[in-house]
Parts: C-alpha cells; structure tokens; sequence
C-alpha cells in the first residue's frame, strides 16, 4: 500500500493550480472512439477453457454486495455464507472477494467471515450522496475500520469536482486514507454517471490515483448510469498508464448493472487486453455486483454438466 | 482600324502580348504569326507561344492556387462582377475584335459581346452557391458528422473553342475559375485577339496574377506539353479536334487528370451553361467527425 | 502478440496472458463451395468459350477452394451482349420496380451474410470478424441505400429526368470483394445501366455466390453479368466497343491504362486508385483513441486497403509516447485462422502480394529505416505478414512514397500543422488523410487543406453508403456513394 503520491507525481497536488493544469492537461477523450473500443473488445468469443476459467475468475473478482434500508444481520450473514461456499455443491467454486455492506453492518459481516480471506467491504463517506461534513464522513470511515472492514469504499464529493474545486476532493481523500492507513484498502468512487463525461472520469481517475487511492471505481450502483464497458475501460487504461508513469500498481471496480456472465466475461477482456493479465486478480480488479453471482453459477453448472441451469439451482441469499 | 494612306490621323496599333502571371510578356520564343480577319486581312501579329511558354504559365498558375482558392467566394464573385464591369467598359473594342474575327456583323458581334459580359456576371453568382448545390451533409449510420463539399481540381489547362473568340473563351474559362481553379488557356489559334485582349481586362479587374494565363498559337503545339504536365490537374478539351483530343487525353492520362472531352456537336454558347464545366474541375472532399452522446452513456453490453 | 492458438499443440508465447482464448472457429458448413463455377451471362453459367480455367484460393491455408472459368473476348462478348440486350427493357422498367430488386437483393445478402462471411473469409483470408461485421452488411447496407434512389433520380439534382449511360463494364479488387461489387452494382442498377463485373483473380467467388443472389431476388436475365477471369479478362471487358461506361477499382497503374485505353471514345470513366494516406497526430490528440485509429488506419484487412493510413505523421513532441503506446497495442493483435471470431489480422491475400510486402520492407529496412513487429509466430502455410512497423522514416523513403498495401505502417514526424499538411500532401495520391486533435478550429483547417477525397477526422476507415467515397490526384476520379456517386452512371 503506498502512502504517499509516487515522486513523478508528487508535485502535482502542491496547489489548487498544479493540480488543476495537471488533470486538465491529460489527452482528451473522444467518447465516440472510447465506446467504439469498448464494444468492439465486447465482440470477443471466449468459450470451453477460456469460459470456465473467466468464470471462476469473475467469481473470486465479486464484491458481493447489499446496500439496502431493509438490510438486517439475518441477510448479511446469509449474504456471508453465499459469499464464502457460493456453490454448495461444489466445493470446487471459488469464494467471492468481498462482501460488500453499510458501515453499521460491517462488524456483522466480520463475524460471519472471520478469516475465511473473504474480505469485508465497507462503504463509506456518506455513502452514496457523499453530502455530509468531512468530519461527518471520516466518523463514519472510522467506525467502518473500527468494526473489522479490510476494505473502504468511499464516494468523492461530485460537488466539489464539478465545481472545479479539485484539491477539496483531493484532500478528503488524502483524509479518508488516513483513516484507513494500515488497516484498511481505499477504494474511490467516483460516481462516473454523475461526473458526465469522459474527460472528468479520466480527470477524476487521476485525481484518485494521485490521492492515494488503492482502487478507483465507477459508481455507487445507486444512479441511473454505473458502470460500463467504456468508463470501465477508460479507468483501466489510467491505471495502466499510472503504473508505466509511477510503478504503482492501482486497482479498478465496476460497480451497478454487471448481471451476466457474457458481461463479466467481457469485462475480463477489456482487462485482459487493456490493462493486461497482470490485472486478472481479484487483488486487482473486482466487480461490484449481487445478481451476477448466481448467473455465474448457472453457467459453471452448464460447463460442468453440458445442461442449462435454471434459477432453482442456484441459492437465493 | 483606319488606313494609313488616306488623310486621316495615323492610328496606333497594339502589339499583343500573353497574359501569364498578370503580366504581358512576349513569347519567350520570339515568335508571332499573322492573325487575319474573316476575310483574310491581315490585323495583328500574334506572339506564337512555345513549351516554355506553356511551362511558365502552369508555374505562374500553380503558385496562385493557394491564394484563389482560399479565397472567400464571395471575393472571387466580387472579382468576377468586376471583370464584367470592365469589359463593359470595353464592350466597343471586343464588338470590333469578335466583328473582325468571326465575320460577324456590329449587332451581331455587340450581341455576342453582351452574352460575354453576361456569363461573366452569371458564373459572378453561382462562386458562393455551388458548394451549396453540390455539397452537403450526408446521413452516415452512426455517430458522426459527415459532410461532403467541392473543393476545385487546382491548375487547368483550358482549351478555348475555336469558333466562338469571346462567348466560348469566357463561358470555358469562367467556370473553371468561378470555383477557385486557376487557368492556363489556349486561346482560339486563328481568332486569338479577343482572348488576348481579355488578358488586358483581367489585369484591371482584381483577378490576381496568374489565375487565368492567356497563351496564343497553335494549339496543338502549346497543348500537348499541357497535357502531358505533371502539375496540371485538369484539361478542357474543348478547342481540341477529334484526333488532337484523343492524343491529349492519352498524355493526360500520365497523372490522371480531370478531362473534359470536346461536346460531340458544335456547342450552343448562348445555351443555359449549366453546372457542368464547374464540377468537372471540382474534387469532392468528404470529412468525417465523432459526434456521439454529451455524456457518458448508459451503454453496455 | 497473442495467437488464438489455431494450433492447440504450440507453446505460448512469452508473458502470455492466463487468460487464453480458446480457439473460436465460425463454421464452414454454412457454405457450400461448388469444385467449379462457370461464367454468369444471361442469366445462365456457361464455361468459358474455350474450356478454359484457373484455381481459386484460400490464402490462409493454400488450399484450393474451386475452379472458376477464365473468360476469353468471346465470353467478354457474349456478356457484352447480353448486357446490351437487356438494356432495353432494364432501363424502361419504371424506377419503383428496379427499386424492388434492389431492396430484394439486399434483404437476401442479409439473410445470407454468415453464409457470405465465411465465403468470404475463405477466398479472401480476412478476419471472419471483418466480413461479419463490416463486408458483408455494407454490401447489404450500399443495395439498400441505392435501391431508394431508383425511383428519385429526377430529385438528385441531374436534370428532370437523368438517363443511364448503357452498359457499364465494372472490374474490381480482392481487397473488398463483395463490398466493391455492391459499391459498383448498386448504383449502376439504380440508375438502369446493366452490367458486366469482373472480379478480381484471386477472389472470384463472393461475385459468383451474388449471381445467385439476383437468380434469388428474380433480377431479369443480362441485368448482371459476371465474368471471372485475369488483368486479360478486364481489359477485353473495358477495350470492348459497346461498353458506355468504365468503372475500376484497383492500382494507379491500371487505371492509368484505362483512362489512355478510354481515349477518344465517349466512353464514361470512374477510377478509384491508390493511396498513400497521411494520418496525423497533434499534440492535442484524444491519444487512446487515436492508438486506435492508426491500429484501425493501417492494418484494418491486413492494410490491403487503398484508404489506408499507411504514413503516420506525429507530433514530434508525442511522438515517443505515441509509438510506445502503440507498440504495445500491438502486442495485443491477433494474427492467425482468418475463421476464428477472435483474428485481428488475417491472411495476406495473394503470394504475389507477400511478395510486394516483402520486397518494399526490404528496401524500407535497405534504406535504413528501423523495422520493429511484435513477437509474432505465423502459421506454417499460407500466405502472412506480421504487422510491422517502420520508424525514422522521411519523406525520401520508399515506404513514405509508395503504397505497400500491407500490414505496415511508416511512422514520420513534424514539427508544426504547416509542416504536417505540407508532408501529408507531398505524394501524387490523394485518397484518404486522417487528422487527431481536440481543437476544432485545428481539425477544420488542416482538414480543409489536406488534398484528399476522404479526411478523417478524429476517426479513420469509416464508411457509409450515404458518404461519397473517391480521390484527388492519381487516386483517380470519380465518387461512389452518397448522391455524388450516381452521376457516374448517369448521362449527364
């Protein structure tokens, strides 16, 4: 985990102004390329080996996630359950990444995951609106870290970026971290259909990077855009490209709308052939998704047996 | 022109020259021929251009390419509307020169003036519209910006009509500068004069130097180091008999030029011109741009 | 580079990715090859007068696909004739009923595009992905865009009532086989011409497989004939007297030939020629984007394209950036089985044309230029060429002059837009440029001084029935698509 900006970098956040030339003096991004890019890596025909093993990857790549009002104990820890042995059946099936939940409930996902490796993931910073005072926001990181979270995924202050006020949210990052230091990994939300284009989703995913962030992701899943194959590529190819410039290595979630295997699999490609295979690893990517998981076990099942799944098949946590 | 052996007041005559690079050189050569009226009367010494004639006029037009062509159409209109403004202004000598040339009676040949001066304020109007008539958006399936616009050929070579001294020389040489060409012509071999004195009226009408050079001789000589030019981008066959014509267009075949073939009847140049001698020296450029959503999109898989 | 592993058996390549992509192979049994074709005339396939025949290719494995007659003059004649015959009555049909076969024929290539697609991809060695998603619905997408025209010519700006020119003789390329036949048949169809097509040697088959298209769609006899066949073939096709009109796609100096061939006839004349296309690359640049572009630019169909950006001029202050980032890109392509989904980079089309790719590399290398590919393993058989790249090119270098029509790209540097413009333009080509950057006003100006008949802007190798397609200069003349298009089979 690093702790502070890498030294080509480092400069960078000295003031509102350097920061600011330096996010708006990255290479535009034309949305018509970006998407065409996305979609044709979206035209890939992964099948047999190549399918089984995306799909046991995608898998282990899952924050599996509930952020609901009626979220109760009672459904973290069946959420738990699924997330560590999601295929009774087959004890073959990897374990999820993460479970993802609310602060409140992260000490209840700690207990059901003890140290099975199943991470705990907690969002954070107001979460999803992010409106709340900072200390507001690092009260609540804290008792996110407090209660057992491995993982912290917070929400930038959109305000603040479309406002152009980039330090602000530089700095709440820089506080966010420092809560989490040592203990807990940082992901960044940015809330990519709030930030509206794709020269402030490259913009922002810097700003992240250079922040301090140990993931960026797209999208709290709570808006009417979150993730898609062209935010996500664009992100995959910041963190490709912070790593030539720093040698920090810096990880990526998509987040809201990933709910079938073909578009997990995808995913994987737009990692595989953007960032590259050094990406392929839950420790670097991630998907930030619920309904996923079971499409994913309905297709292991289909490649196990050469039969279609059907939803009785698959458990409903 | 009066006879200098009767009591009257010895007339001035007029050597004329070329018209290239909007000067008014003599053939580099040194060579004149004898241009005669209808009736076989002799009335000027006309400069016999050469190759270097032919090779300096492509020079002088290419280099006004850039300035032409760039040019608003509005200004090249302008410029235009003034050439007709001044030959009106010498109507009475072109009456005269096309009279003696085409054998044609005062009225007749006043007519034929009148028609000159009339396409010249007609091709005025059409600089800043035929990008509009033959340009235009294009409906691409996707997301992008397509559009299509003329862009003119670059130099051509423009062989005069024969026949038709003033009409025919302007209603060949207007188009192709109306859209932003520049011209080297080859003005009639045995009825030069109207086209030289043109040259004359050019060069007081705000048409730069070099947009339209006027080259006399036989045509055949002065056209086929044109045809076979490798900075030439286009050829108006026009002047040209059937046989010169099939020579000129294997030669111009050597960088693939734009040709207009000579018309297959004797050509009506009081007809309506229409639109086709400017798009034969019109390149059509089509530019493509991403347009796409104004924020990201709720694309996926 | 990856390998979509056509050969299961092969070691991975260095630092392969863990996520291999097993091979993904489109079937060949939606195709049924016949072990000969005849000639297409009158409706019928007849062979050739004199029995004679050539073999037909798959350029990625060498093995021969079919036997295909090789029309004589007398063939050229009979076609001629039946062309002529069937004039008459084509052009008198009113505009709505050659609207109706046109729109027909078109659904019909829809309905049978997987089958085209892997005719294609066979014939042609091209990645199956290309002929599926770009060959194959642009040849629908061009009939249905022209059939709308049949019955609206008085509106497209020729005249009240334009007339077709008569019988158009058509010879097109192997880069584009199906495709280039649609961008020559559509709208000389529209417009009530009837046709002779030669397609190309090494690719005849598409253009016999659309002779049963049109038996499909009813098209009355003559309408379409097709004559396969070599360069012999073509130039009977164009010399012969009772042919109105001469459309070629193909190399500058064919065209050079049909147009002193054409002399003096009233022959009409469209020559889509070579390419030598500049793509630019500002400072400014959307950079992933324009990665992108130049992948797209020059080995889009192996780089066999006339459009292609085969000179990439960069900025010189990105330019390491740029060719780093690209090599990279590289590294991603996958060359191999022109039939699996997941090829980037097929086969070359022809020996002969390995054998130009190999002779102008090897003078591009002579003539010191720095050659660079990615790690790259080419199937045993069969015709290839890894895609490469040259740096340290000037405008003096053969590989900056001539048109390699392959997978290779000569990468140049400028300094300012003047001196980019001024390198863009400086060849006797003029067909396609290319032009990155952010800024608007850049965009527009250098595009409006780029001598070329197709300027990409922020995008390459995009192309739409509706967009008129052709060059400046010795890029030939003429315009296919879009309203321009039609008056090259009108006579006006």
């Amino acid at each position: 985990m690093s702790t502070s900006t890498p030294p080509p970098l480092a400069d960078v956040a000295a003031s509102d102004g350097t920061l600011r030339r330096f996010l708006h003096g990255l290479p535009g991004v034309d949305p018509v390329g970006l998407e065409a890019r996305a979609a044709a890596l979206g035209t890939r025909s992964i099948k047999t080996t190549a399918k089984a093993y995306a799909i046991d990857l995608a898998i282990s790549m899952i924050d599996l996630t509930t952020l609901e009002g009626a979220d109760t104990p009672g459904k973290v820890r069946s959420l738990a359950a699924k997330a560590l042995r999601p295929e009774p059946s087959d004890r073959a099936t990897p374990a999820t990444a993460a479970v993802c939940v609310y602060p409140d409930m992260a000490a209840t996902a700690r207990a059901a995951l003890g140290d099975s490796g199943v991470k705990v993931a907690s969002v954070a910073t107001a979460f999803p609106a992010g409106r709340a005072a900072l200390d507001v926001k690092l009260a609540d990181v804290r008792s996110a870290v407090a209660a057992g979270a491995d993982e912290i995924d917070m929400v930038i202050d959109r305000g603040a970026f479309l406002a152009g006020d980039y330090l602000k949210v530089y700095e709440e990052i820089r506080a966010v971290r420092a809560e989490c230091d040592g203990q807990a990994r940082l992901k960044v939300i940015f809330e990519t259909g709030e930030l509206s284009t794709y020269d402030n989703i490259r913009r922002a995913s810097w700003l992240g990077m250079i922040a301090g962030a140990d993931f960026i992701k797209t999208s709290t899943g709570k808006v009417g855009t979150n993730a898609t194959p062209a935010n996500t590529l664009l992100m995959l190819e910041a963190v490709r490209d912070f790593r030539a410039a720093t040698g920090v290595q810096i990880g990526v979630k998509p987040a809201g709308g990933i709910r079938t295997t073909k578009d997990a699999i995808k995913y994987l490609v737009l990692v595989n052939e953007t960032a590259g295979p050094d990406w392929l690893d839950n420790h670097w990517f991630r998907f930030g998704a619920s309904s996923l998981l079971n499409d994913l076990l309905m297709q292991r099942q289909k490649l196990r047996t050469g039969r279609y799944s059907g939803p009785d098949y698959v458990t409903v946590d | 022109m009066s006879d200098s052996s009767g009591q009257g007041r010895l007339t001035v005559l007029k050597t004329y020259k070329l018209y290239v690079a909007g000067k008014f050189p003599r053939s580099e050569s040194g060579r004149v021929y004898e241009v005669t009226d209808a009736k076989g009367r002799w009335r000027a010494n006309a400069p016999l251009s050469s190759r270097k004639d032919a090779r300096d006029a492509v020079v002088a037009a290419r280099k006004a390419v850039g300035g032409w062509s760039g040019a608003t159409a509005y200004n090249r209109g302008q410029v235009l509307y003034r050439v007709a403004e001044m030959l009106e202004g010498r109507a009475d000598q072109f009456v005269r020169e096309v009279a003696d040339a085409e054998g044609l009676s005062k009225p007749k040949a006043a007519a034929v003036v009148e028609a000159a001066i009339d396409r010249w304020v007609w091709y005025a109007g059409w600089t800043d519209k035929i990008a509009q008539v033959t340009g235009g958006a294009n409906p691409v399936a996707g997301p992008y910006f397509n559009h299509s616009a003329p862009e003119p050929t670059g130099v051509v070579a423009v062989l005069a009509p024969q026949d038709s001294s003033l009409l025919g020389l302007v209603s060949v040489v207007a188009p192709v500068v109306a859209t932003g060409n520049t011209a080297v012509v080859v003005a009639s071999e045995d009825r030069p004069l109207p086209a030289l004195s043109l040259g004359e009226v050019l060069a007081t009408s705000d048409v730069p130097g070099g947009v339209v050079n006027v080259l006399s001789g036989r045509t055949a000589e002065i056209a086929a180091p044109l045809a076979a030019h490798q900075d030439v981008n286009g050829i108006d066959l026009t002047g040209a008999d059937a046989a010169l014509a099939r020579d000129l267009e294997i030669a111009a075949a050597d960088n693939l030029k734009r040709v207009l073939r000579p018309a297959a009847g004797a050509p009506d140049w009081t007809a309506d011109p229409g639109t086709r001698r400017m798009t034969s020296f019109l390149e059509t450029k089509t530019v493509w741009h991403p347009t796409g959503a104004l924020g990201v999109a709720g694309s996926s898989y | 580079m990856a390998s979509p592993h056509s050969d299961p058996s092969s070691a991975p390549a260095a630092g392969a990715s863990p996520f291999a992509y097993a091979p993904a192979p489109e079937s060949r049994a939606v195709v049924d090859i016949a072990p000969s074709y005849g000639l297409f005339v009158d409706g019928e396939f007849t062979e050739a007068a004199d029995g004679k025949v050539f073999k037909t290719i798959a350029p990625a494995t060498e093995e021969v696909l079919s036997e295909v007659a090789q029309a004589g003059e007398e063939d050229v004649e009979r076609a001629v004739r039946a062309a002529r015959r069937a004039f008459e009555k084509w052009s008198a049909l009113p505009g709505s009923a050659r609207a109706k076969y046109l729109f027909r024929i078109a659904r019909i290539i829809q309905e049978r595009s997987r089958e085209l697609a892997v005719l294609e991809t066979l014939d042609n060695g091209k990645p199956i992905k290309e002929t599926r998603d770009f060959d194959v619905p642009q040849a629908a997408a061009h009939f249905f865009y022209h059939a709308g025209w049949a019955d609206k010519l008085a509106h497209a700006g020729y005249g009240p009532d334009p007339r077709p020119v008569g019988v158009a003789a058509q010879v097109i390329p192997w880069n584009f086989p199906l495709l280039m036949l649609a961008w020559k048949i559509a709208p000389a169809l529209a417009t009530g011409n009837t046709v002779v097509l030669k397609p190309a040697e090494t690719t005849p088959l598409s253009a016999l497989f659309f002779a049963d298209v049109c038996r499909q769609a009813g098209l009355p006899k003559g309408v379409v004939n097709i004559v396969t066949g070599d360069g012999s073939t073509g130039a009977a096709l164009v010399s012969h007297p009772d042919v109105d009109k001469v459309a070629f796609t193909g190399s500058t100096e064919v065209g050079k030939a049909i147009a002193r061939q054409v002399a003096g006839t009233r022959k009409k004349v469209t020559l889509e020629l070579g390419g030598k296309g500049a793509n630019i690359v500002f400072d400014d640049a959307p950079i992933d984007q324009a990665v992108e572009g130049i992948v797209t630019g020059i080995f889009f169909n192996q780089g066999q394209v006339c459009c292609a950006g085969s000179r990439l001029l960069v900025q010189e202050s990105v330019a390491e950036e740029l060719i780093a980032s690209l090599k990279r890109r590289l590294g991603t392509l996958r060359l191999g089985d022109p039939l699996d989904k997941n090829t980037d980079i097929g086969a070359i089309n022809s020996a002969q044309q390995l054998a130009k790719i190999r002779e102008l590399t090897g003078i591009g290398e002579a003539e010191g230029a720095e050659r660079w590919s990615p790690e790259c393993e080419l199937p045993s058989s069969g015709y290839w060429f890894a895609p490469t790249l040259f740096t340290g090119v000037s405008q003096a270098h053969t590989v900056a002059q001539d048109e390699i029509f392959g997978p290779v790209l000569s990468v140049l540097t400028f300094r300012t837009p003047g001196e980019a413009v001024a390198k863009a333009n400086n060849t006797p080509y003029g067909l396609s440029a290319g032009v990155w950057t952010e800024k608007g006003s850049r965009m527009l100006a250098v595009a409006d001084r780029l001598r070329a008949g197709v300027v990409w802007a922020n995008t390459f190798n995009k192309f739409d029935p509706t967009s008129p397609f052709g060059g400046y200069k010795e890029s030939g003349y003429g315009r296919e698509g879009g309203r321009h298009g039609l008056e090259a089979y009108l006579d006006v």
